[in-house]
């Protein structure tokens, strides 16, 4: 854990998974989404957790945010466990974590005005009382997400906003109980680019101003690398987390050999560069199915640091290497060097 | 329909050129009054070359993109404009051609890859009757022909034509169907194929295979290529020209890299300065503040200027024309143009880099 120390208060985690499962019955058979994944967070520290479509990233999020109850493994809230309270403390732990959605035409209700939105969870959790107070907490909300001037906001409906301005009310409602974490499931990918950045630079102001813990879970490694410029990076694949660590160093110079591929991958906004990026080669296009797991390091099958006998026998662990951060890879682990390195693409 | 506009007679088109849309008009009649979603948009297409078309969205770049085959809804219609296309010698008006001449048209000169690859197939027959379909529908009608250039063109998309062609389309994963429905373009031979955001909705490692795809048929193929997108990064890899498209209409005309390098139009600008990139520098990313107009009530004069750092009154009385900038073949709908280069230079390198220590 020391990746995380400087970040962690007094070395307390606020929230933490604990070697956390979570499996789903499909038809063909019980599925683990989310397998063994352990992830600790300090307050107003800012993660991302990034990872192709059917990593469990989104998993991953609804289980710290106790909408889903792991299989197996803890969901640590303030060092409680939370799936064992119940009553006040259960409830306290509700309003302490709350999700944005990723979709904000689907998850602001289309009759409610933003008023009738932001107002309703103020009155459940006794935050306000009587019509003016709502009113003027409703009020102090848009302004801290940016919606000015107030008064105007307050009496549209979702149709009349923009996806941009939504977000905004998504993250004004999630405020309104005041969250000590926020999960923000690709919450800025339906938005139009333009006004990406003044999101992502929104809920990072509310970390700093309000020292709320934020997830942000996206597949855009490039939102999550400006995101995260000050905290961690997990980069999942198959239900693990394969790589943890700083910004800098997961998007910068990658350990695991599928984060090295992921961001050799990434079509960049620059001519140049991104028609000359060396590409990581893979062995295989093909995601294995989460019904039929390969042994030992999932990745082995597509990955070009792949050892026969070592990487299809045993499951690589998600440990510490020198540089900080925490590696699920044999061969990156006994060579001690990242592989963006062993495969020539640094 | 629109047969009077044959009448206003359309040049011809050089011999390198394959398309020439000249000051398109397209207008939605809605509740609220009709919506100019496209409005006097100009622009060339030479063989062989890619040509994007990015913008956010409702800034019409797909309505532009869907009525290049005339596939646009009822409610759409061309008010303005031709879309001539070079046909071996003879150039003809995309704008006016009747019913069946379209059908020609479509698929066997001009191929549309739709957004959504997930949708675009017959959910109730294989891959193989999709394939005989489109090919019957066209006139190809020896199943063995069929059978021989599907397994060609799987083959050129890299699937396995064996299984692919018995599978149902919920049993291949986004990226095959994508490959898919790449190969199924390439049916009868077009010389263009419109792809509408080829590879949003699909994960990075499978992004990548499908621009390298593309840019891999293009050359064995030669075809030209018209793709619309919201992500710059796809430009970046496979354009040869943009098109910036802002509230239904070009606000910019370049080659790819002095779009990128050498934006001359404030939004493009803009565009780039709001994109973070993972390798190199971070540079100063900065979102465009305001947002986009109603296109029932647009501003008065150009339309950024609400949301233009550059703007001054004169912005306001007149919407500006694309004008020449600095650089050759290369022009922007902004009479502030100089004040962009001023501030944005000449050098080979990202805007955002470039204004890292600007406001």
């Amino acid at each position: 854990m020391t990746a995380s120390g400087d970040i962690t208060v007094a070395g307390k985690p606020l929230i933490e998974l604990v070697s956390v499962t979570r499996e789903f019955k499909t038809p063909g058979g019980a599925i683990k989404a989310v397998d063994r994944v352990s992830l600790a967070l300090g307050q107003s520290e800012a993660m991302c957790l990034v990872g192709e479509s059917g990593c469990g990233k989104t998993t991953t999020g609804r289980l710290l945010a106790g909408l889903l109850r792991p299989t197996s493994g803890q969901l640590l809230f303030e060092g409680k466990d939370v799936w064992t309270t119940k009553g006040d403390e259960l409830a306290r732990f509700r309003r302490s974590v709350q999700l944005v959605h990723q979709d904000p035409y689907a998850s602001l209700n289309p009759i409610r005005t933003v008023y009738q939105t932001l107002s309703a969870p103020l009155f459940r959790h006794g935050k306000a009382r009587g019509r003016r107070a709502a009113i003027g907490a409703a009020t102090e909300l848009l302004q801290r997400v940016g919606l000015t001037p107030p008064a105007d906001f307050l009496v549209k409906y979702p149709h009349q906003l923009s996806g941009g301005q939504r977000q905004r009310v998504s993250i004004a409602r999630a405020l309104s109980v005041d969250p000590r974490v926020i999960v923000a499931d690709e919450a800025v990918s339906m938005v139009d680019v333009s006004i990406r950045i003044s999101l992502l630079n929104l809920l990072l102001a509310l970390r700093d101003e309000f020292r709320v813990t934020i997830v942000l879970i996206t597949h855009d490694l490039a939102v999550a690398r400006y995101f995260a410029l000050r905290g961690r990076i997990g980069v999942m694949y198959l239900g693990r987390v394969v790589e943890l660590g700083t910004s800098e160093l997961v998007v910068g110079d990658p350990a695991h050999p599928y984060s090295a591929a992921l961001v050799a991958a990434i079509p960049e906004a620059d001519p140049t560069l991104t028609r000359s990026k060396e590409r990581v080669e893979l062995r295989s296009a093909e995601v294995p199915s989460l019904l039929r797991l390969p042994s030992g390091c999932t990745f082995h099958p597509r990955c070009p640091l792949f050892e026969e006998g070592l990487c299809d026998v045993q499951v690589p662990e998600l440990l510490p290497i020198p540089d900080g951060r925490q590696v699920a890879c044999h061969v990156a682990a006994r060579e001690r060097a990242p592989a963006a390195e062993l495969l020539g693409v640094r | 329909m629109p047969t009077k506009r044959a009448s206003a007679a359309p040049q011809q088109l050089e011999a390198d050129q394959v398309l020439s849309v000249r000051g398109l008009s397209i207008a939605y009649s809605t509740r609220r009054g009709p919506v100019q979603a496209v409005r006097d948009v100009s622009f060339d297409l030479r063989r062989g070359e890619t040509l994007a078309i990015i913008g956010e969205s409702g800034s019409g770049k797909t309505t532009l993109a869907v009525s290049l085959i005339r596939l646009s809804p009822r409610t759409a219609k061309i008010t303005k404009g031709h879309i001539l296309y070079r046909k071996e010698d003879e150039t003809i008006d995309v704008a006016s051609l009747g019913d069946s001449d379209l059908r020609e048209f479509r698929w066997s000169e001009c191929a549309m890859v739709f957004q959504a690859a997930l949708n675009s197939f017959n959910p109730v027959i294989s891959i193989w009757e999709q394939f005989l379909d489109t090919a019957r529908a066209h006139g190809m009608m020896d199943a063995k022909h069929v059978r021989s250039r599907a397994g060609e063109l799987l083959g050129l998309v890299n699937l396995d034509p064996e299984r692919v062609l018995r599978a149902f389309p919920h049993e291949l994963s986004g990226g095959m169907k994508q490959r898919v429905l790449i190969a199924l373009s390439l049916l009868l031979k077009p010389s263009i194929i419109i792809l509408d955001e080829p590879t949003t909705a699909l994960d990075i490692l499978t992004q990548r295979a499908i621009i390298d795809l593309l840019r891999r048929l293009r050359e064995q193929l030669g075809f030209s290529m018209i793709f619309i997108s919201h992500d710059l990064s796809l430009a970046a890899e496979l354009a040869d020209r943009v098109l910036t498209m802002y509230a239904g209409t070009v606000v910019e005309r370049a080659s790819v890299k002095d779009l990128f390098y050498r934006p001359r139009h404030p939004y493009s600008m803009g565009l780039l300065r709001a994109v973070p990139r993972v390798s190199g520098a971070l540079g100063n990313v900065v979102s465009i503040a305001g947002s986009p107009p109603d296109l029932i009530n647009l501003p008065g004069g150009c339309t950024y200027s609400p949301r233009c750092p550059f703007v001054i009154d004169e912005c306001k009385l007149r919407e500006p024309d694309l004008l020449a900038v600095d650089t050759p073949n290369h022009d922007a709908r902004c009479i502030r143009w100089k004040h962009v280069a001023e501030l944005v230079g000449k050098e080979e390198a990202v805007v955002a880099e470039k204004l890292g220590a600007a406001t």
